[in-house]
């Protein structure tokens, strides 16, 4: 009986998607789009939060760029008036010559570009840690005084401006998904209707024979069921791939000059497969039983 | 076996259909309910098979409060009913054997009881040869009496009819009657709503008349036409 119920089930539900097409398709294609959009959405804060985590790391300290043409009596000079300041953790020196190879090796095959410079272009500098950030505006306004510095480079704006971006990306993300998944689950709700429709007078039937609600209900949830898949599919496919290439692309381009690496697809291949189906299938039943309420009063 | 207590329905757009309805129906009998379309019949029987709930007053059946059942419980109960329709209500995609296995695939029957069954209802209807058509290939009384057959394959307690003979003439009528009357010799409750003078006449079983939603006469043995 159980094996029979099952067959009758499965029989109905693949029946209702093929009898309406059209909606069908626009069921399978709103929860595709709106799981898309959620995947950019999801992605980017991924990515955002991982390059604030990265920057923070890189850039908790102070860059202090000295001025070419001081000797090497005031930089020291310059060396121990920042060490004697509160809340300075540590102060290493970083001459031009070393600035350069290091970014050659960062840089990596990119590095032989460097080598076009007859001059080195860049300063000799002190990079500060600090005890505890709560110290950076008082250490940040003694070193501005400081005679013989060129520019001091400190990322906490920067930082700060990262953490911005992601909560508004959050903030807006949410609501918009939100708002797309209420229009699925409604074109959801709308497309079993349709069966509902066709199949109005058996169910009426099935009703008064005494067909329990699991069995008028079994074939309309798999409908829903199979529609929310269907798009959840397609969109992991589409997700993935489409941020495989970008991240490639921007892996290239892109990453040297943040020195930050994209989080690759590979490594969020299955959250994202199993993000997105549990989603799709929940968008779909969740509209079937909407639309069973609402048409059929079970 | 059915027992109304002081039972009133009265619909949300403030119509009462029924009205301190006091009414009990014995096991194995036969009773027609007459009245004029609006008095009240199709509530009661909507009542009896839960497809509405009481305002007040309390409804019993086979020994169960059935004046609230829980959405679960709402199919148990119908299944111990069989309903036959005025417009016979077979799926018209279906072959008439098709339709009964229907009727009894749902409340969950097995394929061999199935297979079993069929062939005995349709001999008791008198339509084993049509097995293989569609309703639409049947007279209207034969469709009614493969309803007839559906209804029964499912082994109910209690057989309710809703003007089973209004679309047919009154000879096939009397056809239906014979099964009719064939199925409660055999023990299964029969509750018909009709208009059909001729037969409630004819058959000599009770009669319980509805007017504007109250039960004005109850009568065994009566005529559609109150004699006194």
């Amino acid at each position: 009986m159980f094996s029979r119920i099952l067959k009758n089930t499965f029989k109905q539900g693949f029946q209702g998607i093929l009898r309406n097409r059209t909606m069908s398709l626009a069921s399978i294609g709103s929860v595709a789009s709106v799981l898309i959009i959620l995947g950019m959405i999801l992605l980017l804060i991924l990515n955002i939060n991982t390059l604030t985590l990265t920057a923070q790391e890189k850039f908790d300290e102070i860059y202090v760029y000295l001025e070419d043409d001081i000797g090497d009596q005031r930089i020291e000079e310059i060396g121990n008036d920042i060490k004697s300041m509160d809340g300075v953790l540590s102060v290493v020196y970083q001459s031009k010559d070393y600035a350069l190879n290091k970014m050659k090796e960062d840089w990596g095959e990119d590095g032989d570009l460097l080598d076009g410079f007859t001059e080195n272009p860049l300063p000799n500098t002190y990079v500060i840690q600090l005890e505890d950030i709560t110290y950076s505006e008082e250490v940040l306004v003694s070193i501005e005084n400081i005679y013989g510095i060129e520019e001091i480079k400190y990322y906490k704006e920067a930082i700060d401006m990262l953490i911005n971006t992601s909560n508004y990306v959050q903030i807006i993300g949410t609501a918009l998904i939100v708002v797309l998944l209420l229009i699925s689950i409604f074109i959801i709700q709308n497309t079993i209707k349709i069966t509902v429709a066709s199949r109005r007078t058996e169910i009426r039937l099935m009703q008064y024979i005494g067909a329990s609600n699991g069995y008028v209900r079994g074939p309309f949830i798999l409908e829903g069921l199979l529609l929310g898949l269907l798009g959840s599919i397609i969109a992991t496919i589409v997700v993935l791939n489409a941020y495989d290439y970008l991240v490639g692309y921007g892996n290239q381009k892109l990453a040297p000059l943040l020195s930050f690496n994209f989080i690759p697809a590979t490594s969020i291949s299955t959250d994202i497969l199993i993000i997105f189906v549990t989603i799709g299938i929940g968008i779909g039943i969740l509209g079937s039983i909407v639309s069973l309420k609402k048409f059929l009063n079970v | 076996m059915i027992d109304f207590r002081d039972v009133s329905k009265i619909y949300k757009n403030k119509f009462t259909a029924v009205e301190n309805i006091n009414l009990k129906i014995d096991e194995g009998s036969f009773s027609f309910i007459i009245g004029k379309s609006g008095a009240g019949k199709t509530t009661l029987i909507r009542l009896l098979i839960k497809e509405v709930e009481p305002t007040s007053g309390q409804i019993i059946f086979n020994g169960e409060d059935i004046t609230n059942l829980t959405n679960r419980m709402i199919p148990i109960h119908r299944r111990k009913i069989g309903v036959i329709f005025q417009d016979f209500r077979l799926l018209e995609n279906k072959t008439v054997y098709e339709n009964i296995a229907f009727a009894m695939e749902v409340v969950g029957h097995n394929a061999r009881i199935i297979r079993r069954e069929i062939p005995t209802v349709l001999s008791m209807v008198g339509l084993s040869d049509k097995a293989n058509n569609y309703p639409n290939e049947l007279a209207g009384g034969e469709q009614q009496r493969i309803a007839i057959a559906r209804a029964v394959a499912n082994k109910p307690k209690v057989i309710i009819a809703d003007e089973p003979t209004g679309n047919l003439d009154p000879e096939t009528s009397y056809e239906i009657m014979k099964i009719f009357r064939e199925i409660n010799k055999r023990g299964t409750t029969l509750i018909m709503a009709t208009h059909d003078r001729a037969i409630v006449d004819e058959m000599k079983k009770r009669v319980i008349e509805l007017k504007n939603g109250k039960i004005i006469r109850d009568t065994r043995e009566g005529e559609y036409y109150n004699v006194f």
